[in-house]
């Protein structure tokens, strides 16, 4: 680790590595990239510090083109990897990179696991609704009846939902960005480094290939205002082109309002992203296009102790108890015979 | 070892008397050379902790043992059935010995299922210690017994007791407010007192151990306590065992000695590499039976930095350990067949990767689940070649509990100077087992050199893939060091920048040195040893947890004047390189293995030689008469 006080200036472009970028034209990774560059730019974090950790797809490629250091791992294992990772070198700057297929089908178990140990890092998770690299199949978050290589007549299984799942594992810091939506995305990924603890970003992603437009309702500029939230700490629920729609709770569940005609503001749902319980997170997940506008922003910023704190203070405790290990001692644990 | 027939002998002397000393009690004192001992009964009736107390019992009393543990997979089947019998065997004797013998000098059934499933093993004219008050209908009938086997003659070519133990247990904790169920539980102290008579040993241990394990429940203690005393002196008052056994000390050689289970000598070595290489220990494992001691014994010695990560599953307890080895520090994981098979993808990134990994393959009966609790060495094919792709990696196996010691940080040594991911076989028959340990100075411990390079700020680009000439090992570069940033990955790498390549020559380049250098680890590692003539008739080549069977086996047929020679593999790939020399001087080579003839086709296709294979699945090792019987066999 280096030693220096004062971190050299670097600009994204230090942060680029030598080898061309593969993506397809017109692919969302492109903007996460360029954004990712750009924040790391702007983080008190020296360069070496840094490690990428990446499973099997398009978005697992990201490690290739960050000048840092990095693991492009196999299919689904990135969280498990950077778990051994960081609970060895707590000081190293963990960030995981995953799609839809590699964190939430074949790498799910490592997925709600890494979550609710709450280890120090960064998940980001590109979704495109697809399969990518493989050409075409559907994906555990296509929807019901999609179309694809695999699917001719139309998905059958019911899409999972991954910040349903972050929060259902009561995920320390859970967000939504979207890849065109250039500075929200590099502001997301900047509080994400910034969290002390897992912090799960979902990033939709479009796929210009395989499944272009899939999230067209939340970009597009005359849609996005209406089938999309902002979601602001300590703010209330509003929405729509004249911002005059809002979310409130109708008993357990939310419903869509018009203000005026005697709803106000203050019937609304305030956000609360610190809030202990997920709950309020997880019905914020649950609201889905096109019944209600999907949030985005920060549903769930909240401290909980960390993995790797927790399995190196067991070290330290037990170094404060019995010493730092003496194998002399360690050998003749037990009962013991002399034959001379 | 030599054999077991010392009791045999012995009994013979007993009639005659003539040794037989006069003890305070009037009863004949008889020095053997060494008895075996199981204990055996339900799953439920603490057999495995009267193995393991007569076992330190006899280390202390300076004897070489040998045990061998034989448990169900079931915590706790149907009680009094056969399938819920668990029993412990302890060989000691006053010489060096290696195996836990064959059939048994002592018997010790607690129910009728235990008699009906272990009788077989007894010796004739061995003695047979049964608890008469579990001989009951309903016993009997759940053991398949027609008739009360005690009294009605079929056991009389053994030197029956049979004891009301459950009775006199029952007796012996009066007045303490125990419940029936809580004084039947202080049976098999009852069954260790008779036991530690019969045998001339010291109660001592047991009481400390009592003392330590039951100090905070002090009825219990006491109970305990009392049955134990209890089965010593119906040993000293009763009729009908009219003599008791002493063995001396063994003349070991010359040092302080504990004993130790495969999985805790595994565990200690795993410690003192990562001390030896200055590095952090981090165990990724998920508990599968026989490795999971392994991560017991580790978490419990965190002051040695130590990190135990108890993983969501196989294949995260494997990559875990990889992150531990790509950050720089010592990853470990640890597990048996079923996990090693989920956790081959990953090793094959290690391969790729070219990282340090230790792999530790505690084997058991397969295929799929197979036999958890029983042994086997039928991985070895799969951790040779059960990944896809052209994916060597170096393969060692323990020969012995004590052994894991060494051999696991011959393992890591072997990982570190190559960048390597490394395998280490043990199986069941070693995990469980237990013997004697000289215990090691640690000064005098080889220590495990590792170098990282160091920090630069000269603008080159750093070559992940630049390799050392001699053993094609690429530099380990410790994330965080400055200006040795660098990618590595699953994908095929180009050779020295180590960028992602799919260059047709690049390919065959790369899997030529993922080869070679596998193959040069031959310069470095020891000359293979033979034990008995370097040339002659009939070798007996074997490897891993058949070394007691095999070295006792062939030891006592050269004794015999027969023409055999010994040789023990520690090292499976690559094969030591003079193997093929002294393969080459004898006429004919024996492998017996615990598996259908895995080694046997390794060294068949590597040396293009004929060898006669001796395959057992039974879940059981070999016993010494069956690898001698072969050997007379081939010689004949």
């Amino acid at each position: 680790m280096s030693t220096d006080t004062t971190l050299p200036v670097l600009k994204p472009a230090n942060y680029a590595s030598d080898q061309d970028v593969r993506w397809c034209p017109g692919c969302g990774d492109y903007s996460i990239l360029a954004q990712m560059k750009k924040i790391m730019a702007s983080l008190a974090i020296p360069q070496e510090q840094l490690v990428f950790i990446s499973g099997i797809g398009c978005s697992s490629r990201f490690p290739y083109y960050m000048n840092t250091y990095g693991v492009h791992a196999i299919h689904g294992r990135a969280p498990a990897v950077a778990t051994g990772l960081k609970s060895v070198r707590p000081d190293l700057s963990v960030w995981v990179i995953t799609g839809d297929g590699d964190a939430l089908s074949i790498g799910g178990n490592h997925l709600i696991h890494a979550i609710r140990r709450n280890l120090d890092i960064n998940i980001v998770l590109f979704n495109n609704r697809i399969y990518g690299l493989t050409k075409g199949q559907y994906s555990p978050t296509s929807p019901l009846g999609q179309i694809t290589k695999s699917t001719p007549m139309g998905a059958i299984d019911n899409p999972l939902h991954p910040l349903s799942i972050a929060i259902g594992c009561e995920a320390t810091f859970v967000a939504r960005t979207i890849d065109v939506n250039i500075k929200h995305l590099g502001e997301t990924l900047r509080r994400a480094a910034e969290h002390r603890g897992t912090a799960f970003v979902e990033v939709y992603q479009n796929c210009p290939v395989f499944n272009d437009a899939a999230w067209d309702y939340a970009t597009d500029r005359d849609s996005k205002s209406d089938s999309t939230i902002q979601l602001e700490h300590g703010k209330p629920l509003i929405f729509g082109k004249n911002r005059d729609r809002g979310i409130r709770l109708s008993g357990m569940d939310p419903e869509v309002v018009t203000l005026g005609k005697g709803i106000t503001e203050d019937d609304l749902l305030f956000h609360d992203e610190q809030s202990p319980e997920p709950s309020l997170a997880y019905l914020l997940s649950r609201m889905r296009h096109p019944e209600f506008p999907e949030p985005i922003g920060v549903f769930r910023a909240v401290d909980r102790p960390r993995y790797e704190v927790l399995i190196n203070e067991q070290v330290a405790h037990a170094r404060k108890e019995r010493g730092n290990g003496d194998l002399e001692a360690l050998f003749r644990g037990g009962e013991t015979w002399s034959v001379s | 070892m030599r054999d077991n027939d010392a009791n045999s002998d012995s009994a013979k002397e007993e009639s005659t008397a003539t040794m037989a000393t006069t003890t305070k009690s009037e009863k004949a004192l008889l020095s053997i050379e060494g008895a075996t001992v199981r204990f055996c009964g339900d799953s439920g009736d603490g057999m495995q902790l009267a193995g393991n107390q007569l076992t330190s019992t006899s280390a202390l009393a300076g004897n070489d043992v040998a045990t061998f543990p034989d448990f169900p997979a079931e915590i706790r089947a149907p009680r009094g059935t056969k399938a819920g019998v668990s029993g412990f065997q302890i060989h000691f004797a006053s010489k060096e010995i290696f195996t836990p013998g064959d059939r048994v000098d002592a018997l010790v059934a607690m129910n009728p299922a235990a008699l009906s499933t272990n009788l077989a093993d007894l010796k004739e004219h061995g003695i047979l210690i049964v608890n008469k008050d579990a001989f009951e209908s309903k016993g009997l009938a759940q053991a398949g017994y027609q008739e009360n086997p005690i009294g009605d003659g079929s056991l009389e070519k053994y030197r029956l007791h049979a004891v009301e133990m459950t009775t006199m247990t029952r007796t012996a904790v009066e007045g303490l407010g125990l419940s029936v169920k809580e004084a039947d539980r202080c049976r098999n102290f009852f069954a260790m007192g008779l036991v530690f008579w019969l045998y001339d040993r010291s109660l001592d241990p047991t009481l400390r151990y009592i003392d330590q394990k039951f100090g905070k429940r002090p009825g219990v203690a006491e109970a305990n306590r009392r049955a134990l005393k209890a089965g010593y002196h119906y040993g000293e008052t009763v009729e009908g065992i009219a003599t008791r056994f002493h063995v001396d000390p063994a003349r070991l050689p010359p040092g302080t000695y504990r004993n130790v289970m495969g999985n805790t000598a595994l565990a200690l070595g795993m410690i003192a590499a990562a001390q030896l290489s200055n590095k952090r220990l981090f165990l990724g494992a998920y508990p599968i039976t026989p490795a999971s001691d392994i991560l017991h014994e580790l978490t419990r010695h965190k002051q040695f930095d130590v990190l135990t990560f108890q993983a969501e599953d196989e294949i995260a307890a494997v990559t875990a350990a990889i992150g531990a080895s790509f950050a720089g520090e010592m990853g470990v994981t640890a597990s048996s067949g079923p996990g090693i098979a989920l956790k081959a993808e990953a090793m094959g990134l290690a391969v790729m990767t070219e990282l340090p990994l230790l792999v530790i393959n505690v084997q058991r009966g397969g295929p799929s689940t197979g036999l958890p609790t029983k042994t086997e060495q039928a991985d070895l094919l799969q951790v040779m070649f059960g990944r896809n792709g052209e994916c060597p990696l170096p393969v060692l196996a323990a020969r012995s509990p004590a052994d894991c010691f060494d051999a696991v940080q011959e393992a890591w040594r072997i990982a570190v100077r190559f960048m390597t991911p490394v395998v280490l076989l043990s199986d069941g028959y070693i995990a469980n087992g237990s013997e004697p340990w000289r215990i090691p100075d640690p000064d005098g411990l080889r220590r495990i050199a590792v170098e990282h390079p160091a920090a630069r700020d000269n603008g080159e680009p750093f070559m992940p893939y630049a390799r050392d000439e001699q053993r094609l090992a690429r530099p380990w570069a410790k994330p965080g060091t400055k200006g040795l940033m660098h990618r590595i990955g699953g994908l095929e790498k180009q050779d020295v920048t180590g960028n992602v390549s799919y260059d047709p020559d690049n390919h065959q380049r790369m899997v030529s040195i993922r080869a070679e250098k596998v193959a040069r680890i031959a310069q470095d590692i020891p000359l293979q040893a033979v034990q008995g003539p370097d040339s002659g008739k009939l070798l007996v080549l074997s490897w891993g947890g058949t070394y007691g069977a095999c070295a006792t086996a062939v030891h006592q047929a050269r004794a015999a004047g027969k023409s055999v020679a010994h040789c023990h593999l520690r090292y499976l790939n690559p094969f030591p390189r003079n193997l093929r020399e002294i393969l080459s001087n004898f006429d004919r080579i024996l492998i017996p293995e615990l598996n259908m003839g895995q080694l046997r086709k390794l060294i068949q296709a590597e040396y293009v030689i004929k060898a006669v294979g001796f395959p057992k699945v039974q879940g059981k090792p070999f016993s010494v008469i069956e690898v001698l019987e072969k050997i007379e066999e081939l010689l004949s």
